[in-house]
């Protein structure tokens, strides 16, 4: 039972960052290489902002919010959108460079030490008792919430909202998306906030659940094979593919070796490459494309 | 390799002798022969601290070239490159620790060992492209990193496996000036041994990959078997200089084979300039003395000691920013500053370009 528990919030966890992932590339065909970067962002935002508002939590965490979507669009309208037009590779490469200099800033301005954010905020994490016997903390149970509450919106966000079918349709086919008159720079600033937001709302919920440290970026590292497993474009893609990498690495975890954590994923990964590139509901064509 | 401007005023080649020569005109060979005096004199002038940091570049260099030839001129994207780079050095440390075997067997075991990965490495390739086939040579670095460090941890070496300097008879490398020419022997044959390749059939098949895959195949280019030698030969060579680097060191351990240490090999190729050598060499030259050149900018502002401890955290942010920049604003790189200024004084007093074809 606490197996399973466990799953589902490591499968929370990865699927709220693979969404950002899966948005950036599906809107702009851009892989976020920082995206581990902009999470552990949204951590250390919330550590700010904690101090600011330190009797009103949740004062605190919308403040954090707002500010990670701004950092989201801030990204696109200063750097990635110079790389637009150049080659996707640049592109991707920029976002490493980005992700280099965030974590150089994040250690510059917050230093290595670790921050407890709850702490700060006054917040207790008691755990709970699942019927079944399973047992999971309160802020874990916020990240399984989140998530789910991150899919739906963001699904019907896509397929009804305004905005959401422009961002499809720039997916689709930048150049006809924007001869129709929809603002590429604008859909694609879009697209970088939520990602930005979502994985941010995941760093601060980790954050809030066991603390912050530096070395908070590999998760996000690790969450890019979910990603990929599902299909680089398919958010429910990568909500299954979540479910199996978490899956994997919590059950190698426990029958075979701690140690293999970090490596699981980049395992599921090779077999997802070997067996099936484009992911289990990506598009087939997406591999000629890069 | 094909320019548009002259490379001397009067030079022209009438033979594919002379276009295939590595050295064309007189100037060139001055240049050169002032170079290589000048190396030879540097560590009978230079401190121990310089000695090393020229060590340092020797070694980034050859990992630099490698990596060169694998993205700059096949277009192969590796992100995984220090995970060659570990495989390299843990096959010297483990040989070391285990049997005790010399540098001359232990180099060539190291060779062999990164010639097998870059196989593993680059038989992804055969079916993705691009961003996919990065990401599968990244999934390969963390594997192989595991692995390092599983060594480590059951074999009990959980700070690192120590490697004695290697030995010729009674003789042990140790002097910090045998090991400059040693390693600028390494970097030079590695540098020999590109621009070989690169002006052979290999190197324009290669080339003819980068540009067009499927053009390329048209031409009678066998695609599969030139990207697995681009991804073998540059893995040997990545993993060469990982033994050095053991033996240089004196030490292995994992830590010092982060995902950044890609990065940087990475950044090294964009900051010297995609597909050219010169480029790899200048890339090490840039990455391996920034930090120190940001610590001596730092360390001149006033009170320095308090910052001291943000050094890191500062050297990481500007080493982040300048890949950016040179990104968005140069992308031939530090190359594409030097063929400007080249070209502005083969041309000059006239200021324009010759009219065909751009830049390259």
């Amino acid at each position: 039972m606490q197996l399973i528990v466990n799953i589902v919030v490591l499968a929370s966890i990865y699927a709220l960052i693979a969404c950002g992932y899966v948005l950036i590339y599906r809107v702009s065909r851009v892989l976020n290489l920082a995206h581990g970067e902009l999470m552990m962002l949204g951590g250390y935002l919330l550590v700010m902002t904690a101090s600011m508002f330190s009797g009103n939590p949740l004062a605190a965490i919308a403040a954090a919010v707002v500010l990670s979507l701004v950092v989201g669009v801030l990204v696109y309208v200063l750097l990635m959108r110079k790389m637009a037009g150049e080659m996707v590779l640049a592109a991707v490469l920029t976002t490493v460079a980005l992700g280099v200099l965030l974590r150089g800033l994040m250690l510059l301005i917050w230093s290595a030490q670790q921050q407890y954010p709850a702490e700060a905020l006054a917040l207790s994490n008691p755990a709970l008792i699942l019927p079944g016997g399973g047992r999971i903390s309160t802020f874990a149970a916020a990240i399984v919430f989140a998530n789910a509450f991150a899919y739906g919106a963001l699904f019907l966000f896509l397929q009804f909202g305004r905005w959401g079918v422009r961002m499809r349709a720039a997916g689709q086919n930048p150049l006809f998306a924007a001869q129709r008159g929809i603002n590429l720079h604008a859909v694609y600033a879009l697209a970088w906030g939520l990602s930005t937001l979502t994985g941010s709302i995941a760093g601060m919920l980790i954050a809030l659940d066991s603390g912050l440290t530096s070395s908070m970026s590999v998760i996000g590292l690790k969450a890019f094979p979910v990603a990929l497993v599902g299909g680089l474009d398919s958010l429910l893609g990568a909500l299954l593919g979540a479910g199996i990498v978490a899956a994997a690495e919590i059950l190698s975890i426990q029958y075979i070796d701690p140690l293999l954590s970090d490596v699981v994923p980049f395992l599921v990964l090779i077999v997802a490459l070997v067996v099936r590139p484009w992911g289990l509901f990506g598009t087939r064509e997406e591999l000629d494309r890069v | 390799m094909s320019r548009n401007t002259p490379r001397a005023s009067g030079y022209f080649r009438t033979s594919y002798a002379q276009d295939f020569a590595l050295i064309q005109t007189r100037f060139e060979r001055t240049a050169l022969a002032v170079f290589v005096i000048a190396l030879a004199v540097f560590p009978f002038l230079a401190t121990v601290f310089y000695l090393d940091l020229a060590c340092q570049v020797f070694l980034a260099a050859v990992g630099a070239l490698s990596l060169m030839l694998l993205t700059g001129y096949a277009g192969q994207i590796s992100l995984g490159h220090a995970g060659l780079i570990a495989a390299g050095a843990f096959t010297v440390g483990i040989l070391f620790r285990e049997f005790a075997a010399p540098f001359w067997l232990t180099l060539p075991v190291a060779a062999a060992v990164g010639a097998i990965l870059g196989l593993i490495f680059g038989l992804p390739s055969l079916r993705l492209r691009g961003l996919y086939l990065a990401i599968s040579t990244l999934a390969l670095y963390f594997i192989v990193v595991y692995v390092g460090g599983e060594y480590e941890s059951t074999r009990g070496f959980s700070t690192g496996i120590m490697v004695d300097p290697p030995k010729i008879g009674a003789f042990a490398l140790k002097n910090a000036r045998a090991w400059y020419f040693v390693l600028l022997a390494a970097a030079a044959a590695t540098l020999l041994i590109c621009a070989n390749l690169l002006r052979s059939r290999t190197g324009r098949a290669w080339r003819a990959i980068r540009a067009h895959e499927i053009v390329a195949e048209a031409l009678g280019i066998g695609v599969a078997g030139y990207k697995l030698s681009a991804f073998v030969i540059s893995s040997a060579m990545a993993s060469v200089a990982g033994a050095l680097f053991a033996y240089y060191r004196g030490f292995v351990s994992v830590e010092a084979f982060s995902l950044f240490l890609s990065i940087q090999y990475i950044a090294m190729i964009i900051i010297g300039g995609m597909g050219s050598l010169l480029g790899a060499l200048l890339g090490a030259l840039f990455v391996t003395l920034f930090p120190y050149l940001i610590e001596a900018v730092l360390m001149k502002l006033p009170n320095a000691q308090s910052y001291a401890g943000a050094l890191f955290a500062v050297d990481y942010a500007s080493f982040g920013l300048v890949m950016i920049l040179f990104l968005v604003l140069e992308p031939l790189g530090l190359v594409g500053i030097w063929r400007r200024l080249q070209n502005y004084f083969v041309l000059w007093p006239f200021k324009y370009r010759p009219v065909a074809g751009g830049r390259k």
